[in-house]
């Protein structure tokens, strides 16, 4: 595939807003994980939660009356992301440049705004058992999985074409192989890729649920690894063809595969077979070797069976010799959202040359074969693959680099 | 771009099955009674049937029709799986159960509650690898899905197989979102024309608004394609039922139309 730039690119995660103080939290090896202090939730757990987002409605301004029925916190994160790095200005430049059909809105997200859901459930009319009045009205707006395309489309006055891709886990990392196929087709000239999960009650008691939550902040690849720890992010790309848009040393998407494990919904198979075709198939597309890709970012959850699959699945395309990690231990798993974050902080690899260790692990699994780095490392780096896998075993892989 | 439609496979009031969809749409038959009939979703094992949610079993139902008929492997079939509202039947019960003090949910219950559990079980029940994308456009999540899978199958050369699929909620849930029916319908997608094609599509992505969207003569069908996301298909359905050349309108969000451009592809 032809090189597709990243324009402009931002994230707000637990770790903060934006490429600066992203970048500053992983250089100096700060968490953003926090004993779960989310609504009332009685688990034992960490969380990797946004500050402040109780406090920062959506509307406001000349167009109140418009955005405030997007309201929820999913929506939030969402608009908080917007407001980074320039990005509103970098997307409306677009427009402007390619027209308002010409740019497409193509996110990601496991979860959406349930939360408004989780809450409407809890203040059910007692005789007829009808949710509130509000909730009903505002449905579509907060919940409904098209609902962050349809705030951000909104938002930045983009009239293309748009959807919310729900694949779980992979969501927002297969937001970007469906953008890079929709300019390749003609149905736009630049998109607005990126996705946004936000913590809910839902994850929270259904990851506890699968007995797959750590008790303390999730350590990727460690020996004594006790599960994931869950957190919250929103994240945009603006991805346009190389033509205008690509300088010396811009930040690229060379290339991606996707694939299914067709084995179990919330259980990877045991050969790693899916994550092992999304890995090749990202390198295939991007007319790559595995020699050329000087650093991976697992999707190492921490828990025990996606390190060890995942590991297996690494090793098989890689050998032994790619130094690899995992970044959870920073943002937590961020499900629908964790394609852009990690597609982020793989962009931040390529242009701050280094490379993350992995936080919160101090002793490797001996079981595991690849090369998992802990400390950080000050090296160039040219091209990344970033693994994203989710639950029905939906895989999706990315490279990026610079061109 | 261009398109053949390999396989077709419904689920719907009066439409169970494509045999029975094909007549009723090219209106050689009024739609019948309107009882919802129920999916067998016979690839998915056993166990993994007696588990799934009515949503998973409509879409795989379909999805089996339409690969049937294409005559296609499905592990070298990559699939679009577009749903408005995905899993309401079990979100309900997950936030009955959230609203709990006990908060406690199963886990089988909350691997259900993902958007791609059709998806997933589609991959289950036939071992396929091959890509899935599973999305949502809210009203125009099929016509989303019919970009996708276009894109999909001329840029990664692949047969597609397409499932939009969308069912009522239940009660406290329908007011929030009154989906009318219950529909499901797949399409077997190919780059190339086969044999056994039924009708080649040529789709255009329009910013012209100014013709009227395709819908449907008959008014129970009609009600069934602006109350239900899925039942979006319909007109273009009903284009590739009648065998006979038409240009289908859909709209696309409240921005632009796809133009489907249907050719039969045999008498």
């Amino acid at each position: 595939m032809a090189p597709l730039i990243l324009s402009r690119y931002t994230v707000v995660s637990a770790l903060g807003k934006g490429l600066d103080e992203t970048y500053r939290a992983l250089r100096d090896r700060r968490s953003g994980l926090r004993p779960c202090d989310f609504e009332d939730v009685a688990i034992k757990t960490y969380i990797g939660r946004v500050e402040g987002l109780e406090d920062v409605p959506v509307g406001g301004g000349s167009r109140a009356k418009e955005l405030a029925q997007f309201d929820c916190r999913n929506n939030r994160l969402a608009l908080l992301g917007l407001q980074q790095d320039g990005f509103t200005s970098a997307a409306l430049e677009a427009r402007e440049r390619y027209g308002t059909h010409r740019v497409a809105v193509i996110l990601g997200s496991s979860t959406s705004g349930i939360l408004e859901t989780e809450h409407a459930y809890r203040h059910r009319d007692p005789a007829t058992g009808a949710l509130p009045t509000s909730y009903l009205t505002d449905y579509r707006y907060t919940h409904n999985m098209f609902s962050v395309a349809h705030f951000v489309r909104t938002y930045l006055g983009l009239k293309g074409p748009a959807m919310v891709i729900s694949t779980a886990c992979s969501s927002s990392a297969k937001a970007f192989a469906t953008a890079a196929r929709f300019i390749e087709a003609g149905f736009c000239d630049a998109a607005v890729v990126g996705g946004v999960d936000s913590l809910c009650q839902t994850i929270l008691y259904g990851f506890a649920s699968l007995e797959l939550l750590a008790r303390g902040p999730c350590r990727p690849c460690d020996e004594e690894r006790d599960g994931l720890t869950l957190g919250e992010s929103a994240g945009f790309a603006l991805l346009e063809k190389s033509g205008g848009a690509g300088h010396a040393g811009a930040v690229a998407l060379l290339g991606y595969g996707e694939s299914c494990d067709g084995y179990h919904m919330s259980h990877p198979h045991p050969e790693g077979a899916g994550a092992i075709g999304a890995m090749q198939g990202a390198l295939r597309r991007g007319g790559l070797q595995p020699r050329d890709i000087d650093y991976i970012n697992l999707h190492g959850t921490a828990t025990r069976a996606n390190d060890s699959i995942e590991d297996n699945a690494v090793n098989s395309v890689f050998g032994p010799s790619t130094p690899c990690s995992s970044t959870k231990g920073w943002t937590g798993h961020t499900l629908g959202a964790a394609g852009i974050t990690e597609a982020v902080i793989a962009a931040l690899c390529l242009t701050r040359s280094f490379v993350p260790g992995t936080l919160n692990t101090t002793r490797v699994d001996s079981s595991l074969r690849s090369h998992v780095l802990l400390e950080n490392q000050e090296q160039p780096v040219r091209r990344v693959l970033s693994n994203i896998f989710g639950f029905g075993g939906n895989n999706c892989s990315l490279i990026l680099g610079t061109v | 771009m261009v398109l053949y439609v390999n396989g077709v496979g419904t689920l719907g009031p009066g439409l169970a099955g494509w045999a029975e969809s094909r007549a009723v749409l090219a209106s050689e038959r009024p739609c019948g009674d309107a009882a919802p009939p129920e999916p067998s979703a016979g690839v998915l094992p056993a166990n993994e049937r007696r588990r799934s949610s009515d949503l998973v079993r409509w879409a795989v139902h379909v999805a089996q029709e339409a690969m049937q008929q294409a005559d296609a492997d499905a592990h070298e079939v990559a699939s679009v799986f577009a749903s408005c509202d995905g899993e309401m039947g079990i979100l309900d019960r997950l936030c009955t159960a959230l609203a709990t003090p006990q908060r406690a949910i199963s886990p089988t219950l909350f691997h259900h509650s993902v958007h791609n559990a059709a998806s997933g079980y589609w991959g289950i029940a036939t071992g396929s690898q091959q890509s899935s994308t599973v999305l949502s456009c809210y009203d125009s999540s099929f016509c989303a899905a019919l970009l996708e899978a276009v894109a999909y199958a001329h840029l990664e050369e692949r047969l597609v197989l397409l499932v939009a699929y969308d069912l009522p909620p239940p009660p406290p849930l329908y007011a929030a979102r009154p989906l009318q029916g219950g529909f499901a319908a797949a399409l077997v997608l190919a780059r190339t024309p086969a044999p056994h094609s039924l009708a080649q599509l040529d789709l255009t992505l329009s910013n012209d608004r100014s013709g009227e969207a395709t819908g449907m003569a008959d008014a129970r069908l009609e009600a069934l394609r602006s109350g239900n996301p899925a039942a979006r298909s319909l007109p273009l359905l009903a284009a590739i039922a009648r065998r006979h050349a038409a240009l289908v309108r859909l709209e696309y969000l409240e921005d632009q139309h796809l133009l489907v451009q249907v050719t039969p592809c045999r008498s």
